[in-house]
């Protein structure tokens, strides 16, 4: 028998050596870079051994997909190129992905609107593509500025979504997230999600692994489905489509299926667990008052806890870094003691919220919001005067922009 | 007055280098050994059109980002920013902080009689800066007009020091820089404009060296103090 040898510890084409992921994210020195949020998805790909990339231009992303397409001429990506349209790359990666190459791609907001019917694809083919979303507003009338309501519609599709509040956590996150999501007990799709032009756009620095090292190829050999090709068994999707059985075989097959990739999304929990650090952050959650945010709503709500602080107000936090899987457990443990608990979002509908009120006893104590939407910031002061409103202290008016 | 944190909010048009300054000011902090962060903010990409960009910088950690609505320092790069209502909000110094200051680039006072008014009101200084002119006499491009008010605001308030900006500039400058096609562009026109790539930065520099210079002797001259540090143990 043929001797299996580890690829780590030896060198790609461009003198990177493979490098065990554990070491690689919780071992090797660390250089404090001071990058733009685009700049990090280049740096963190850049170590990421990818591929193919796939890419379509569509603000906030363009800037990231642009660099991506430098680290190709550079050598460090397999393959890349542009598509058609947002549905066409998400399609592209598929085929690219039942090739068996590890796939990175980025869209945003209409983007994300657009390739929506590939992504329940993705997850039922099992194929562990990233794709980052930058979010951005996605109704008529136009906005390219930051709103997660796109997030929302990712939830239910079976695909791992992790929602990130920095660009550290960017960097982080796609290299755990290939680990987390290639194996071969989840095997599915990652959304990997930021609030566009805060994370993207804004500069602050970043702790980067050396560029000498690097994540282990992909191997499609730890798929734990055979490929679904269009024509060959065992699922020949073209000409044996369970659609077009209407009997009971193929809606238990069909239903069987659909439960497996939650299964998975299920089994990634404990993959999530201790590639992240758990699926949640808690910061003093004894407090009366807990902020439960994602995102760059956590960015904020931290500002906001230091305003209240000095006022005398103590105020916990909760930083949800997954989506899905949902930190049900987690959630309810670290608001058990709190008697109010705010949930600012960047969106209209409030959906981190409704998953919590879902989650929790009592559900009354959460207070959705404060909101903002369409593109808006959300000043710390918004997120103080909310929680003073509620708690029946005085607030002044706020005089801002506009009046 | 010495704050924890400087908020810095430069309004400007598509084209003039908004969001550079506001990048350039946060690059130089991050050398000096404080906490920034810098963003933009801005439509779909033209010219002309109103382009924000925002630089925070201070002595602790910054987790706030987004649009500035509470600034100390409001930059007004273009006058159309104030004649043509080519900014987000009306006024475009809504939500500025009582003790700030407004640096507008302009050979001629901008603001009606109200605005002056609401300004004293807020204890908030106004500092006209003839940044286009003073662009083109010492850099001969009016595309350097963004070096003035990085000049101009480092002046008035010390919160980068020259080194650091002299470092930054040849950090986003000196280097192959990638963005979006419309920055590329424009890096590439303005390089254009310089026989060589180090004549640029020397230039460039020597631009926002001369507005510091102007910018300090104003605030000196009308005693304006906006300064980062630790107010707890600031010596008055």
């Amino acid at each position: 028998m043929a001797e299996i040898k580890s690829v780590i510890g030896t060198q790609n084409k461009k003198g990177q050596t493979y490098t065990d992921p554990w070491k690689l994210l919780h071992e090797a020195p660390r250089t404090p870079s001071f990058f733009t949020g685009s700049e990090v998805i280049k740096e963190a790909i850049r170590r990421a051994s990818c591929d193919v990339m796939i890419a379509y231009p569509i603000t906030p992303q363009s800037e990231a997909a642009a660099l991506i397409g430098e680290l190709f001429a550079e050598g460090y990506v397999g393959d890349y190129f542009r598509g058609e349209s947002e549905f066409a790359v998400m399609s592209q990666c598929a085929g690219a992905s039942f090739g068996g190459a590890r796939v990175f791609t980025t869209t945003a907001g209409p983007g994300t609107m657009r390739a929506m019917e590939n992504f329940p694809m993705w997850a039922g083919a099992r194929l562990p593509i990233q794709m980052i979303v930058t979010c951005r507003g996605i109704n008529s009338p136009l906005s390219i500025q930051p709103d997660t309501l796109e997030i929302a519609y990712l939830l239910n599709t079976g695909m791992l979504v992790w929602h990130a509040e920095t660009a550290q956590d960017f960097f982080d996150w796609i290299l755990k997230g290939y680990i987390v999501s290639e194996e071969p007990d989840v095997h599915l799709p990652l959304a990997l999600c930021c609030d566009g032009f805060f994370v993207t756009h804004t500069k602050d620095v970043v702790n980067l692994t050396p560029t000498d090292m690097c994540l282990p190829p992909y191997d499609p050999y730890r798929s734990p489905v055979p490929c679904m090709d269009m024509e060959c068994p065992p699922v020949r999707m073209m000409r044996d489509p369970f659609v077009m059985k209407s009997n009971y075989i193929s809606y238990a097959t069909h239903a069987s299926w659909q439960q497996e990739i939650w299964a998975a999304v299920e089994r990634s929990r404990k993959h999530t667990i201790h590639w992240l650090n758990g699926l949640i952050d808690t910061e003093n959650t004894d407090a009366d008052i807990v902020i439960v945010a994602s995102g760059t709503a956590v960015s904020q709500g931290r500002e906001a806890i230091r305003m209240l602080e000095d006022e005398g107000v103590r105020c916990g936090l909760v930083k949800v870094k997954a989506l899905r899987p949902w930190p049900e457990e987690e959630i309810r443990e670290a608001t058990k003691n709190a008697k109010h608990i705010f949930v600012p979002e960047f969106n209209v509908t409030g959906w981190l919220a409704k998953e919590i009120r879902a989650s929790i006893p009592n559900p009354h104590r959460v207070h959705a919001g404060p909101h903002v939407c369409g593109g808006m910031t959300m000043p710390p002061e918004i997120i103080v005067s909310e929680i003073k409103t509620a708690l029946g202290m005085k607030t002044f008016s706020l005089a801002g922009r506009g009046s | 007055m010495i704050k924890k944190r400087l908020n810095i909010r430069m309004s400007g048009l598509g084209g003039q280098g908004a969001v550079t300054a506001a990048h350039v000011m946060a690059m130089a902090a991050n050398r000096d050994g404080k906490f920034s962060i810098s963003n933009p903010f801005f439509g779909a990409e033209k010219r002309m059109a109103p382009a924000e960009s925002y630089c925070r910088i201070g002595i602790e950690r910054i987790y706030d980002r987004g649009e500035l609505v509470f600034p100390d320092v409001i930059q007004v790069f273009h006058p159309q920013v104030i004649t043509m209502g080519k900014s987000y909000t009306m006024p475009f110094y809504s939500g500025i902080k009582e003790g700030g200051v407004v640096i507008i680039n302009s050979d001629v006072p901008l603001l009606s009689e109200e605005d002056v008014d609401r300004l004293k009101d807020l204890n908030v200084a106004v500092f006209y800066i003839p940044g286009t002119q003073i662009a083109i006499e010492i850099a001969g491009t009016e595309l350097s007009t963004n070096m003035t008010m990085i000049g101009s605001v480092a002046g008035i308030t010390k919160c980068v020091s020259m080194e650091a900006l002299d470092g930054a500039l040849q950090e986003r400058f000196g280097k192959k820089f990638v963005a979006s096609g419309g920055t590329a562009s424009l890096d590439e026109a303005i390089k254009k404009k310089f026989a060589k790539k180090e004549m640029l930065l020397a230039k460039n520099l020597a631009t926002v060296k001369r507005a510091y210079e102007i910018a300090s002797e104003w605030g000196e001259k009308n005693k304006v103090e906006l300064r980062i540090g630790n107010p707890a143990v600031a010596v008055s």
